[in-house]
């Protein structure tokens, strides 16, 4: 009953790399699980596995072996197609470079998901409804380099927002910002955690932002190192 | 994905790169403008050949030596004699007139000015077979053949090339291989080209030509006979009657082929078209070579334009595209690509015949161009085909991106 409740399940993951002659094992069996509107932060230093675990958690890649359960379905065995319909409607990632399309403004840009997703009426008006939960309601029109590397960061979790998700994937999101923004950044995350209740993953190795969390895992040469719980 | 958004998108990404875009398209225009003015000066040349056989009457009848698709034991050339057999029988109602005609090649003079021409012999009824008018004096008369005179008629071009007018000079002499010959006529401007110019023909009588003429080894022997007939309709009625004719003047037993060959205006046709559309082949050929070029540009590009969003291909995947998302994506830029080089280039080409043909008729070569729907829808077809066909690979390759690897492309 327990396991039906988790958004995020994953037993025993594990993924080989074959560079060339030799099998880089970058995951070495890593389960846990994560609750509906919990945030995690996954920490490590680098060539610990959390970047191959991130894109296993966001349907960028699939497991060499194990399970990943994502609301119930079993999404390590889904073929490319199935993986980017899932990515569409259940992932929201949020990336440490922003990673906008230079050329389209902000309004365009969150529309992007949504046009993956076939919906084509009602596109424009949930963009800018997006647009304005993170704040951004007066500067739809403009483009990426118009706006500060926060304001960039805020068109970014818009479009991570706009398909209403299961979960938010964020990569080092406050990697490329001072700390002002960072800080603004992190609290627009868990405000929208709070009031909208879509469970956050942040990927990290600055422990205060680590800290924002509930839970850290740890990791460490492809295996959970230690759990930390905090609140 | 939406239709209109997918097009307004490629555009787009083809705007923020507007020099690369414009030297790819650039090529399609070459491209496809080399399509479409080849084309079209191709089919204008077939148009004006086409129109000059037409010119020659659909009444008139050549009956030539020899017979090329069959092996003749003994043959007889054409002669006076049969000229003269066709023209008295009464058998035949269908035919009108009959010229035979002697035709060397030979050195005409007036004064200093001398020009190689070929001089036909005939005889009066010539004039009527090619439905020729005088513009002054009067052709070739049945007793000057009969009295072998020496005189000649010109083509107002030839007059003008030899005595540097064409009016008033009945009377003249020029030389014609040495003997001098009188001027009785010249011929009304009728107008032609390059190929076949009756304006710049020289007639004496049939029977001056054969005496005074260098000549081979049958003195009897004629070029070629015209026959006209009353009616165009009566043309097959008269190629029966006239081969029926011949055979029996030569002599041919039944079954065996015969030693001469009988073209009316329609075999002319049918020869020159398999020309023209020979030569339209290997026109649009040369064009459809540089559009292929042109694609091969579409084709570097894409791909460059490809390996350049890499990042832009992971993000999208990311966010939900599928394979099938992206090809579309980078397809329609292709096609969006080649199809506006071959708009362009189709009114490119349009002008180029344009401007061909204006530079023929001002050098005196009719060439009617006409620019084809066929042509037109060609081009088009074809470039969008070469958008699709050179865009596939980039597209495709683009598609094929693994998400994790694209995102990770600095």
């Amino acid at each position: 009953m327990n396991k039906q409740k988790d958004v995020i399940r994953v037993e025993n993951l594990t993924k080989v790399y074959q560079m060339g002659e030799i099998e880089v094992h970058a995951l070495r069996g890593v389960s846990f699980n994560v609750k509906p509107g919990e945030v995690l932060s996954i920490m490590g230093p680098s060539g610990s596995g959390k970047s191959t675990l991130m894109n296993m958690i966001g349907c960028l890649d699939v497991p060499t072996e194990g399970d990943y359960y994502l609301e119930g379905e079993l999404v390590s065995s889904l073929d490319d197609d199935q993986l980017a319909l899932v990515r569409n409607r259940k992932i929201g990632f949020v990336f440490q470079t922003f990673n906008l399309l230079p050329r389209a403004t902000a309004l365009a840009n969150v529309e992007l998901p949504l046009r993956y997703a076939g919906k084509n009426g009602d596109r424009k008006q949930l963009a800018k409804e997006a647009l304005e939960a993170v704040g951004l309601g007066d500067r739809i029109y403009h483009q990426p380099n118009e706006l500060s590397g926060g304001q960039q960061q805020r068109v970014a979790i818009a479009r991570a927002l706009v398909n209403e998700p299961a979960i938010i994937l964020a990569d080092e999101p406050t990697g490329n910002l001072d700390s002002v923004s960072g800080e603004e950044i992190m609290n627009l995350l868990l405000s929208l955690n709070k009031t909208k209740g879509t469970t956050l993953l942040i990927v990290t190795h600055d422990p205060e932002v680590a800290a924002l969390a509930q839970r850290i895992i740890h990791l460490r040469d492809g295996m959970i190192e230690r759990e930390e719980v905090l609140r | 994905m939406n239709f209109f958004l997918n097009i307004k998108e490629a555009l787009q990404s083809l705007n923020a790169n507007k020099m690369r875009s414009l030297l790819t398209i650039l090529g399609i225009v070459i491209g496809v403008a080399s399509v479409i003015a080849l084309l079209s000066i191709g089919e204008g040349a077939g148009n004006t050949i086409t129109g000059e056989i037409e010119s020659i009457g659909t009444n008139v009848i050549y009956i030539l030596n020899g017979n090329d698709d069959e092996e003749i034991s003994n043959p007889k050339d054409l002669t006076l004699q049969d000229a003269e057999t066709l023209a008295s029988s009464t058998r035949s109602n269908e035919i009108a007139y009959v010229a035979p005609v002697v035709s060397r090649g030979i050195d005409i003079s007036h004064q200093d000015n001398s020009v190689e021409t070929s001089v036909l012999g005939s005889t009066a009824d010539y004039q009527f077979v090619q439905n020729l008018t005088m513009a002054e004096g009067s052709f070739i008369t049945n007793g000057q053949v009969e009295g072998r005179s020496a005189v000649v008629v010109l083509g107002p071009d030839m007059a003008q090339n030899l005595l540097g007018r064409s009016t008033g000079i009945v009377g003249n002499t020029v030389r014609i291989g040495g003997y001098p010959y009188r001027i009785i006529g010249v011929t009304e401007a009728k107008g032609g080209s390059a190929f076949n110019n009756p304006d710049a023909n020289v007639y004496i009588p049939i029977s001056t030509a054969q005496a005074r003429l260098p000549r081979g080894s049958s003195p009897n022997r004629v070029q070629y006979i015209l026959v006209s007939v009353e009616d165009a309709e009566d043309a097959d009625a008269a190629i029966i009657e006239i081969t029926d004719i011949l055979r029996r003047a030569h002599r041919i037993p039944p079954r065996s082929p015969d030693d001469f060959t009988i073209l009316n205006q329609q075999d002319f046709l049918a020869v020159a078209e398999s020309i023209t559309s020979v030569l339209t082949i290997f026109l649009g050929g040369i064009g459809a070579i540089s559009l292929l070029v042109g694609g091969i540009g579409i084709m570097n590009i894409m791909l460059v334009s490809v390996t350049e969003r890499t990042r832009e291909i992971g993000l999208r995947k990311a966010l939900g595209a599928r394979k099938k998302d992206i090809l579309l994506q980078f397809l329609t830029e292709s096609v969006l690509l080649s199809m506006i080089g071959g708009i362009i280039g189709i009114t490119l080409g349009w002008v180029i015949s344009i401007v061909v043909s204006q530079i023929a008729i001002r050098s005196g070569t009719m060439l009617d161009i006409s620019v084809t729907l066929n042509s037109v829808l060609l081009a088009t077809l074809f470039s969008a085909g070469v958008g699709i066909f050179f865009g596939y690979y980039p597209a495709n390759r683009a598609a094929s991106l693994e998400p994790v690897e694209a995102l990770r492309y600095e």
